[in-house]
């Protein structure tokens, strides 16, 4: 076990170099950062101050380890449009962006899990191709679009949910609805594939043969060995739900981190922009471990490994 | 007194394909009845269908199928659920499949008795660990808290039986619980379900494509072909005298130390099983048979040898 978790340590660090690298790369293949800074009306000598005032005229391997070197002390550096520390910015936006990724997760699950089931249980019958049709419809339909949708019929029409803001839990229905239909097709193919692979196994044979109810059948005996896929796809799809936020906090003007990486983009603020993409890479690599964990627990057999 | 398990004229058809066709037999308390016949000839699917748990798509129909007495034609699953695991339990070909590896051996023994018993956790785990050590398994406290990836072949075949003994079955259905291992372990697994089934006084219902196996274990034998049973008698005559074309060409496949020569072919039975579709009529044997003429095409009354023996072909006792 412990080696296990040293195994998935040493791989989720170097991802996460890995991405310090990409971030750092691609903030300055976006253009020349001291004309960005300096504005339109600039002049040269504008930019040349602002240039050596932020430290862009030393060399960029000497700029990346500077930076990388108070990353990973915690210092992600001061934001230029802000002017306060990256640190404390994106602390004070994450909970928002968290509270939607988790809502969206709640909701796929709670949604894809049942249906999942149903539709193995169902297998080849009407409601069985209704679920997979839907499931299609589901991936296909852009988020944003989907968001507008809902915006307009529960929150203008109807008048039963605030479409912006975040100032009540009801804020994050929307949202998180919209989050979790994208993680909601995948999730539910996967429990079906899963339960209908875990149905037809010997040790489910065993289990009726042991005259157990029907229920422990399904959800002690197949589910939880369905779920181990279901598991590692879900925290995929959280850390996708946690970039989607991007988008979706647009949509509905909520201030999460999402809305100030976009922000953040449109001002050239890149210690942010930066910031932020390694902040979620760093997530996106611990939900994986803690899937990987979680499926040690589900399957004994990924203990040893 | 009415047999352990009664099986009249058992018929199982999957779409189109009949895999067992009209196969009697019957299992009395304290005997081991055992069930022979090569691959594909319907003995699985006669103990699956017994228990009601036939793949997806097949279909039983028989004129009587009864345990103790109980038509289990006419129990509902949930009722089937009471009984299986209970009063009748069953023990699969496939032990390095068949305990599911997700959670411990104490686990998935002891909620049989759970379930049907409502027996405590503590009582349960008592009672796992005293049969598992009858089974002839060391240390069972330690084996109780492992997974079936951590345990071998033969030792998960042991906890399959110990864990079909959980409720004290009176009817035990082994399919085959023996051909996934290797001789030594296969030995000790005979020896143990027959000290049990004398121990207990269960019926035994064992599956086995292995003659030898029959010899030694079974009080009766019921010899399949093509979904049908074509001889049933007592072991002891049914190897001295086998009626049947089909039973006298299988023990001609056995090779007897003494008996056969090492220079001279071992027997063989020509042919392949055909495949009996819908409104197959007469011997589906004929093909294979030496004493086939053209009455074998048409329905085959059931002979009898004797009070305990019958067989289906044409030809006289």
């Amino acid at each position: 076990m412990l080696r296990f978790l040293a195994r998935r340590l040493i791989v989720a660090l170097l991802v996460v170099a890995t991405v310090m690298t990409l971030a750092f790369i691609l903030t300055r293949l976006s253009g020349d950062l001291a004309v960005s800074i300096a504005g339109p009306s600039a002049t040269q000598a504008d930019v040349d101050a602002v240039r050596k005032a932020y430290g862009l005229d030393r060399p960029l391997l000497i700029q990346f380890f500077d930076w990388a070197g108070r990353a990973v002390t915690g210092d992600l550096g001061e934001s230029y449009f802000f002017k306060t520390r990256v640190a404390t910015l994106i602390g004070e936006r994450m909970p928002v962006t968290l509270t939607l990724g988790l809502t969206g997760l709640v909701i796929a699950l709670a949604v894809s899990l049942p249906l999942g089931i149903l539709a193995a249980v169902r297998e080849n019958t009407a409601f069985d191709r209704i679920v997979q049709v839907v499931a299609l419809l589901g991936q296909a339909m852009p988020s944003f679009w989907l968001g507008l949708l809902l915006m307009i019929l529960f929150g203008l029409k109807l008048g039963w949910l605030p479409i912006s803001g975040t100032d009540s839990w009801e804020s994050y229905i929307m949202p998180g609805v919209v989050l979790a239909f994208s993680a909601i097709p995948a999730l539910t193919r996967l429990t079906r594939a899963g339960m209908i692979q875990a149905m037809g196994s010997d040790y489910i044979r065993t289990a009726r043969a042991k005259g157990l109810s029907r229920a422990s059948i399904l959800l002690k005996h197949a589910l939880r060995n369905a779920a181990i896929p279901v598991v590692a796809i879900a925290a995929v799809q959280l850390g996708f739900m946690l970039g989607g936020s991007i988008v979706i906090e647009q949509v509905f003007a909520l201030h999460g981190v999402g809305f100030l990486a976009w922000e953040s983009i449109a001002k050239n603020d890149f210690p942010v922009v930066q910031s932020v993409v390694l902040v979620l890479a760093a997530i996106y690599v611990l939900l994986t471990m803690l899937a990987d964990l979680m499926n040690a627990v589900l399957d004994p057999r990924l203990r040893g490994a | 007194m009415t047999a352990l398990l009664e099986v009249d004229r058992l018929q199982v058809q999957f779409g189109a394909t009949a895999a067992v066709r009209g196969a009697s037999l019957s299992v009395a308390r304290g005997e081991t009845h055992c069930l022979v016949g090569e691959s594909g000839c319907g003995k699985s699917v006669t103990a699956l269908a017994v228990m009601n748990l036939l793949a997806r798509g097949g279909e039983r129909k028989a004129e009587r199928l009864a345990f103790e007495g109980e038509d289990l034609l006419k129990l509902s699953e949930r009722g089937m659920a009471r009984l299986r695991g209970n009063a009748m339990a069953m023990i699969f070909q496939e032990p390095m499949t068949s305990l599911n590896p997700a959670y411990t051996v104490g686990s998935q023994m002891t909620e049989v008795l759970r379930r049907h018993k409502g027996a405590s956790q503590r009582a349960a785990t008592d009672r796992a660990a005293d049969l598992l050590a009858r089974v002839g398994i060391t240390a069972p406290g330690l084996r109780l808290g492992q997974f079936p990836h951590q345990l071998s072949g033969g030792l998960r075949q042991r906890v399959m039986i110990a864990m079909a003994l959980m409720c004290e079955p009176k009817l035990l259905i082994a399919d085959e619980p023996t051909t996934a291992l290797d001789v030594t372990v296969q030995a000790q697994i005979l020896r143990l379900l027959a000290g049990l089934q004398r121990d207990l006084g269960l019926g035994l219902l064992l599956i086995t494509h292995d003659l030898g196996i029959v010899a030694r274990v079974a009080t009766r034998v019921s010899v399949m072909y093509a979904g049908e049973v074509v001889e049933s008698a007592p072991t002891a005559e049914l190897f001295a005298q086998p009626r049947h074309p089909y039973t006298q060409g299988l023990l001609r496949c056995v090779p007897v130390p003494g008996k056969i020569q090492r220079d001279q072919p071992l027997g063989a039975i020509r042919g392949t099983v055909p495949r009996v579709g819908h409104g197959f009529a007469g011997c589906a044997f004929r093909e294979r048979c030496d004493f086939a003429d053209e009455t074998c095409q048409r329905t085959i009354p059931r002979h009898s040898a004797g009070a305990t023996h019958d067989y289906l072909c044409r030809l006289p006792a």
